[in-house]
């Protein structure tokens, strides 16, 4: 459980992260969705007390992250930024962390041989290629058996095998009751393995909202194609209804489903040569929610550049 | 690759939490699994010895030659010490720096998010392998240097006054230069301005406070750091040093204040 109130991150005149306000509930996985330059990492980096909130507070399981006495036990984090010394083994840098609160090396050798690094362990960190580093950050993540699981864009530099591996993963800890909480920019990524969802951008809350729900908030739509067009569009107008001729006999219609179109073209004796359901993607309807924020954030990005932070 | 349970039950039943004996132990397995370190202190145990008994070898050959000479044996033995604190303070800086540049620091802070216990636990532990490292290195500067000299009958005994203070002296003062690398690495967090700054205090003060005035210069010049920590390893004070233990206690003393403002800085800021 992931509990942040009024949450707000400020870099010099930056605000990163604005009042953000958000419960991140066990048992699910949360995607926290957000275009690049949104404050996701900046986010993730208050729950981990690795930076103070200039206001407002986030706890997990109840109490602020530093508070707790065995930190890795509690919450299990894969950073954006990798976190982990190149001249050091896979090895050593996980039994060094286990170390810090008494994790006994077979849980070590265990998570080594979870993430798939049994080979390469023993070989230094710096010849990694970016998909071995995520795997090594989700084997620090997972060695305090945590029940939070955070993970910033685990899916960065993972084959096709690592990415499903990693939903099912996802998947199956929170099956077991455990909070899971997973930035992504992409959308598509979410769909697949998030059930609610928060959405920022440039720092603010856009949404709260479950994956189903905002599936069904996302824009239907209907096309038709029929030699009878101009009878068919008088016949289905109405109050929320809004018709379209993008181009000669078809008319592209909002506000009734296929069925409703249907039946009417039949009372009416239209003969139809296509009805097509159309429902825009979840990666449309994120991109028409975030589109201006996006925007903005593309006339400023000088001074992003200037701020010096991934956000 | 499994997609199995990742539970482990047995975590729970233990006592799993983070300790300040955790925390060096952790430290520990940090500190000796990266080469850098272990090649840095060799370098630094090899200069300290190499050069004492290469200095005690040109001393020697300079008596074969006639003309007056006039040789203190002990300051000459130590005097690979003036080198081996370039290894050991960058040792000291990269150890903190290094953390800083890859990232690991954030890992180390996650894992212990109240990072005090991580200041302590580095500094105690490179103190102690500094401290080790160094004195022995001395002593083996000392003795091996003697070795060479008393087959000119100059050599020095440690049972002469002041000779073991000096030997040892110089061990301690190589191991706070190391703490102080570390300070200025958590104060700084960049490798190259941490390593400018500690040279530049130990190396570049001194030789800047020889161009003050002369009445000026004996009020300042005896109390900055490298000339109050170096008056340990002089056999014989002189009038305008510290007295050995009076200038080392002040060193010391400049190594805590700059601990203690890396203890600061690292609670308050964002790591």
């Amino acid at each position: 459980m992931i509990e942040a109130h009024g949450l707000t991150k400020r870099y010099g005149d930056k605000l990163a992260v604005d009042d953000l306000t958000f419960t991140i509930k066990p048992g699910i996985v949360t995607g926290f969705l957000g275009p690049n330059g949104a404050g996701k990492s900046t986010t993730i980096r208050m729950i981990m007390g690795l930076d103070e909130p200039t206001a407002g507070s986030v706890t997990v399981n109840g109490r602020p992250y530093a508070e707790h006495a065995a930190p890795l036990r509690e919450v299990g984090a894969l950073l954006e930024a990798r976190a982990v010394h190149t001249g050091r083994s896979a090895y050593n840098h996980l039994l060094a962390l286990a170390a810090t609160t008494g994790v006994p090396r077979r849980r070590v050798d265990e998570v080594v041989d979870l993430v798939g690094l049994r080979e390469v362990a023993r070989k230094r960190v710096g010849g990694f290629s970016l998909g071995m580093g995520q795997r090594l950050g989700i084997a620090s993540a997972l060695l305090g058996d945590p029940s939070t699981l955070i993970l910033d864009e685990p899916v960065n530099g993972l084959d096709p095998e690592g990415i499903l591996w990693i939903r099912n993963l996802l998947k199956a800890f929170a099956a077991e009751g455990r909070t899971v909480f997973v930035s992504s920019h992409l959308m598509s990524e979410m769909a697949l393995t998030a059930e609610q969802l928060i959405i920022v951008g440039r720092g603010k809350l856009i949404a709260d909202v479950s994956v189903a729900e905002f599936t069904r908030s996302s824009r239907h739509s209907v096309r038709v194609r029929s030699p009878q067009a101009g009878v068919l569009r008088d016949a289905l107008a109405g109050p929320e209804v809004t018709v379209s001729t993008p181009e000669a006999d078809v008319l592209e219609i909002d506000g009734l489903d296929s069925e409703t179109v249907g039946r009417i073209a039949a009372e009416h004796g239209v003969m139809l040569f296509e009805l097509v359901p159309h429902t825009a993607s979840l990666e449309e309807a994120f991109m028409e929610l975030t589109r201006d924020d996006v925007e903005f954030r593309g006339n400023e990005s000088a001074g992003l550049v200037g701020a010096g932070r991934g956000a | 690759m499994t997609t199995a349970t990742v539970a482990a039950p047995e975590l729970s039943a233990r006592n799993v939490k983070v300790t300040q004996a955790r925390v060096v132990t952790s430290e520990w397995i940090k500190m000796r699994s990266l080469r850098s370190t272990v090649y840095t202190l060799i370098a630094s145990i090899a200069i300290t010895v190499g050069l004492g008994l290469l200095f005690a070898s040109f001393a020697v050959a300079r008596l074969n030659r006639p003309g007056h000479l006039h040789i203190d044996p002990v300051t000459l033995t130590l005097r690979g010490a003036f080198l081996s604190q370039l290894a050991i303070g960058v040792l000291g800086v990269l150890l903190i720096t290094g953390e800083y540049s890859t990232g690991m620091i954030r890992a180390t802070m996650s894992a212990v998010p109240r990072r005090l216990p991580v200041l302590w636990a580095k500094l105690g532990l490179f103190g102690v392998v500094a401290a080790v490292a160094s004195i022995a290195s001395a002593f083996a500067a000392f003795l091996g240097g003697q070795a060479i000299l008393s087959s000119k009958h100059i050599g020095a005994s440690l049972s002469d006054p002041g000779v073991l203070r000096a030997v040892i002296g110089a061990g301690l003062y190589l191991a706070v230069v190391g703490l102080l690398g570390m300070a200025l690495g958590f104060i700084i967090r960049n490798t190259a301005g941490a390593i400018t700054t500690l040279f530049g205090i130990l190396l570049i003060l001194p030789v800047l406070g020889q161009v003050l005035p002369a009445d000026w210069a004996t009020h300042v010049v005896p109390y900055l750091p490298s000339n109050a920590g170096q008056a340990i390893m002089a056999l014989h004070p002189d009038p305008t040093t510290l007295a050995p233990w009076t200038g080392f206690a002040l060193f010391v003393g400049y190594a805590a204040v700059a601990v203690a403002v890396a203890a600061v800085l690292l609670k308050r800021r964002d790591a």
